[in-house]
């Protein structure tokens, strides 16, 4: 074979007066890095293999690893960086579409981090959160006009179609089953069962094993279908129709065969080993008119028990299409920004293809007000929202609750590394290896995904409690607690949001 | 599809943080009384304000005209005095119109022209509008759509009287003890960071309902952004604005009862709701989860009234002051009860509410003729 062009990314440093020779490393890294050459009776790396994942940095009893970025220096040139050279020699030697794993990792302005919260002094007290209750419970669903009530009899006349309470108004994203392993998938479903809140199954299905969970469950119906039959309606809490993803807007789902195990095609109901992926639009849907089919199709299979949600990808009619999913009868809008995750998606896509999911959200909460449907449907926003404070700020925007996929993949052990679509994640999480995927123990990994949103929801309440509001419903679409910073004129009007010290 | 985002205030930040002194006195048989007692306990409470605004509110004040909306309007000049008249001859038949009544008072400083004008919807009145929605929407639009004039009161036999100063010396200027009404609200202001500006005083007025707020919303920028989806757009640089919308959306539109409503801006709390029988449950829930944009959240007392009715309501953990008070068939509200205890020594009871709790004065009489009583709280 001939040799790559490709440089190694990455070098893997061993501190020879450190390292005990316990081959650790060669048992824990998922893309046969660290090998043992028994002759020699030496531990040594092939380089040109690793993905800085970090497991066996981690993982090694002697702190003897240190992975160091590969300091080659190109000539110089803003245009022909290492990034793009580079692309060429993999294309030129492949002749594929590059992919890649998780959210775009480009230099796209983070306006969350351009947005600063405001707190009480003076003239309205803060609110201690240790002392005084605060509420942080979101109901996600359609909500009528008005309530109501005959008053003589105190009956309820409005009744209200099915609402969704959430105690921290954090889900996690859709991560389909054969992308991750049933280990992860079973993590999410007892982490948001203990946490009162939603996981998402994806577009893979459900397994046997996790419809005991249903009741904290958004099960996806995806232009696939994979694994969409009753049974899997009738287990879930909420219908999401997957119309697209932030990390791939306008592509279906991949799964490549060897992913799809026997476990996992039965689950999705395709044959072991074939390739499942999900056609790019939905054949039943080419237009508004033919989504609310579908909407009102799930909601008569279920009876009316269950909100139906849609996804779509930040785009850049996002807030007229919102619009439209609204009046076409969503109950929630999950809108997936440019810098949503994936197991896999094409490289060029993902890094050029959407827009930051802040300005979506501002405008599809400002649209909806307008038109007077706000209430209509809730909002719920995904694309790398990365702590607590990206919450609070995206809940102030106007959204009623968050998505996070990466950020919930991290407390269970993901480092990040992008190599999600090899199926080698030597964390045991984007894997559907035996070997690999048994590294998620549900009940350490469960553990550690309450604990993440129980941090979370402590700080929420602190900032809420600064703020001088008890309740997260006084915050939600608040725009006043936020200020800019760096920002253009142009684009404080489109967050509308005032100028930090105006 | 209304362009909210690009009305002349596309952030919303009109909002004036302030404290104040509020007091509300109710005959709750109907008798009528002056200006006097009321002006004499707000100005006990002097030191809560600062000079930069005061205010009243009174019902019953105008039996002559008891049918006419009596539009209170203030003008910086008599050219858009001229031009919000034509407005009205154009779109309500004008029974009576006079300049308010003042006296010269040393405190007050270049006030605006305030007239009154007594007026019913004409036949410009769209036949599937109601004489009040069609009033609503004409305050809105001679408020949003002239510069120099406020319409401050829009109610039937009921006014609104307020201006930069202290109340005493509002009171003094509008000769308030020439006015007689079964029910009075005041206030005394301290804004912090004001222009001092005649329509930023309280009572906030929407046909005969009256607000006056003691504290800081700190929800007015979602409370705001939810009351434009109904097509309420907020004008007057104040967060109280938003309770007095508010309250016409839920009571006057929405056909809630006051307790209702009070439980909409006040909420029980969620581990409070989920302890209640199956049908107030369902009731609360419904309540909260539809009107949740509405829950006023941060530090505030507030005494709303219109026709008949006067609530007192403080937030839901009671951040702000608020006693009451009862002798015979008079309710008192206020943020002090020295303030009460001034114009009523011998009071039958005093107690200071529970958070989120809303103390109501009914004529003892309603509409109906039946009969109700002083005080009744919450809808269970």
């Amino acid at each position: 074979m001939l040799k790559t062009y490709l440089p190694a990314r990455f070098i893997v440093e061993r501190n020879a007066s450190r390292c005990i020779q316990c081959q650790v490393c060669v048992r824990q890294c998922g893309f046969d890095v660290h090998y043992y050459d028994e002759e020699d009776d030496e531990v040594r790396a092939r380089d040109e293999r690793c993905v800085a994942c970090h497991r066996c940095v981690v993982f090694c009893p002697t702190n003897a690893l240190t992975i160091r970025k590969n300091p080659l220096d190109y000539r110089e040139n803003f245009n022909w960086r290492g990034e793009a050279i580079e692309d060429i020699i993999k294309q030129s030697e492949t002749g594929g579409i590059l992919l890649t794993g998780m959210g775009n990792d480009k230099s796209y302005p983070i306006y969350w981090d351009k947005l600063v919260l405001n707190a009480s002094q003076v003239t309205n007290p803060s609110i201690d959160p240790l002392r005084e209750p605060m509420e942080l419970r979101t109901y996600l669903g359609r909500r009528p006009d008005k309530v109501e009530v005959d008053w003589e009899t105190g009956k309820l006349n409005t009744r209200l179609t099915p609402l969704v309470p959430l105690e921290v108004p954090v889900m996690f994203s859709a991560i389909s089953y054969g992308a991750i392993s049933l280990n992860v998938h079973e993590s999410l479903a007892r982490a948001a069962s203990e946490a009162g809140t939603l996981w998402n199954t994806g577009e893979g299905g459900l397994h046997k094993k996790l419809y005991k969970y249903g009741s904290n469950t958004i099960v996806q119906v995806a232009s696939g279908r994979f694994g969409v039959h009753p049974g899997y309606l009738d287990a879930a809490r909420v219908v999401e129709i997957k119309i697209g993803q932030g990390a791939k807007p306008g592509i279906g789902g991949h799964l490549p065969g060897e992913k799809v195990s026997a476990e996992v095609a039965a689950t999705r109901m395709i044959p072991m080993g074939t390739d499942a992926l999900s056609p790019a639009p939905h054949h039943d849907i080419y237009s508004i008119e033919d989504l609310s089919q579908l909407i009102y199709a799930l909601k008569e299979a279920t009876n009316y028990t269950k909100p139906v949600s849609v996804k779509i990808a930040a785009v850049h009619n996002a807030a007229a299409i919102a619009s439209g999913i609204v009046r076409a009868g969503a109950d929630i809008v999950a809108i997936d920004g440019i810098r949503g995750a994936t197991g896999a998606a094409p490289k060029i896509i993902r890094d050029n293809v959407g827009i930051p999911i802040e300005l979506a959200l501002a405008s599809v909460d400002q649209r909806l007000r307008e038109e007077g449907i706000r209430n209509q449907a809730s909002v719920v926003v995904a694309g790398g929202i990365r702590n607590s404070a990206d919450v609070v700020k995206a809940i102030a925007l106007g959204a009623d609750a968050v998505y996070i996929g990466t950020a919930a993949l991290i407390s269970i052990g993901c480092h990040v590394c992008q190599a999600c679509y090899t199926g080698r994640c030597s964390w045991g999480i984007a894997t559907t290896d035996s070997y690999l995927a048994k590294r998620i123990n549900p009940d350490i990994a469960s553990h550690r995904l309450v604990n993440l949103l129980r941090a979370w929801s402590h700080e929420i309440k602190e900032m809420l409690g600064g703020m001088g509001v008890n309740a997260l419903e006084s915050l939600r679409g608040n725009r006043l607690h936020l200020r800019g910073v760096g920002l253009t004129d142009t684009e404080l009007e489109i967050l509308g949001v005032r100028m930090a010290g105006s | 599809m209304k362009d909210t985002a690009n009305h002349y205030n596309p952030y919303g930040d009109d909002k004036v943080i302030a404290a104040c002194s509020i007091f509300g006195m109710m005959d709750t048989s109907g008798r009528r009384f002056s200006g006097v007692d009321i002006t004499k306990a707000i100005a006990n409470m002097h030191d809560r304000g600062n000079g930069l605004g005061g205010g009243f509110g009174v019902y019953g004040i105008y039996p002559e005209h008891a049918d006419h909306y009596a539009l209170h309007i203030m003008y910086e000049d008599k050219l858009t005095q001229r031009d919000v008249e034509d407005f009205l001859r154009d779109n309500f038949h004008v029974a009576f119109a006079e300049e308010v009544p003042t006296r010269r008072a040393a405190a007050i400083k270049s006030p605006p022209i305030v007239w009154r004008y007594f007026v019913y919807p004409n036949s410009r009145r769209p036949a599937d509008r109601s004489n009040d929605d069609y009033v609503v929407e004409l305050v809105m639009k001679i408020n949003t759509g002239f510069r120099d004039a406020c319409v401050f009161s829009s109610g039937r036999n009921m006014g609104v009287f307020k201006g930069v100063g202290y109340p005493e010396e509002i009171s003094e200027y509008f000769r308030l003890e020439e006015y007689e009404g079964y029910l009075w609200t005041a206030h005394g202001r301290f804004p912090t960071n004001s222009k001092g500006w005649w329509g930023g005083a309280h009572p906030f007025s929407i046909l005969d309902w009256t607000v006056v707020h003691n504290g800081e919303i700190s929800s007015y920028g979602i409370n705001r952004r939810f009351l434009e989806m109904f097509g309420y757009i907020c004008t007057m640089h104040t967060d109280t604005e938003v309770v007095a919308y508010a309250v016409d959306l839920l009571l006057r539109r929405h056909g809630l009862p006051i307790e209702a409503a009070a439980k909409v801006m006040a909420p029980p709390l969620w581990s409070h709701i989920d302890r209640l029988p199956d049908n107030e449950q369902a009731l609360y829930k419904s309540l909260r989860q539809v009107y949740s944009s509405l829950l006023l959240n941060g530090p505030f007392t507030i005494i709303v009234a219109h026709e008949g009715e006067m609530i007192g309501l403080t937030d839901r953990i009671r951040l702000r002051p608020l006693t009451a008070g009862v002798k015979g068939d008079v309710l008192y509200l206020s943020s002090e009860e020295s303030a009460i205890r001034l114009i009523c020594p011998d009071l039958d009871k005093t107690w200071t509410p529970m958070g989120g709790e809303p103390i109501i004065g009914r004529l003892k009489t309603n509409k109906e003729g039946k009969a109700v009583t002083i005080e009744e709280c919450a809808v269970a």
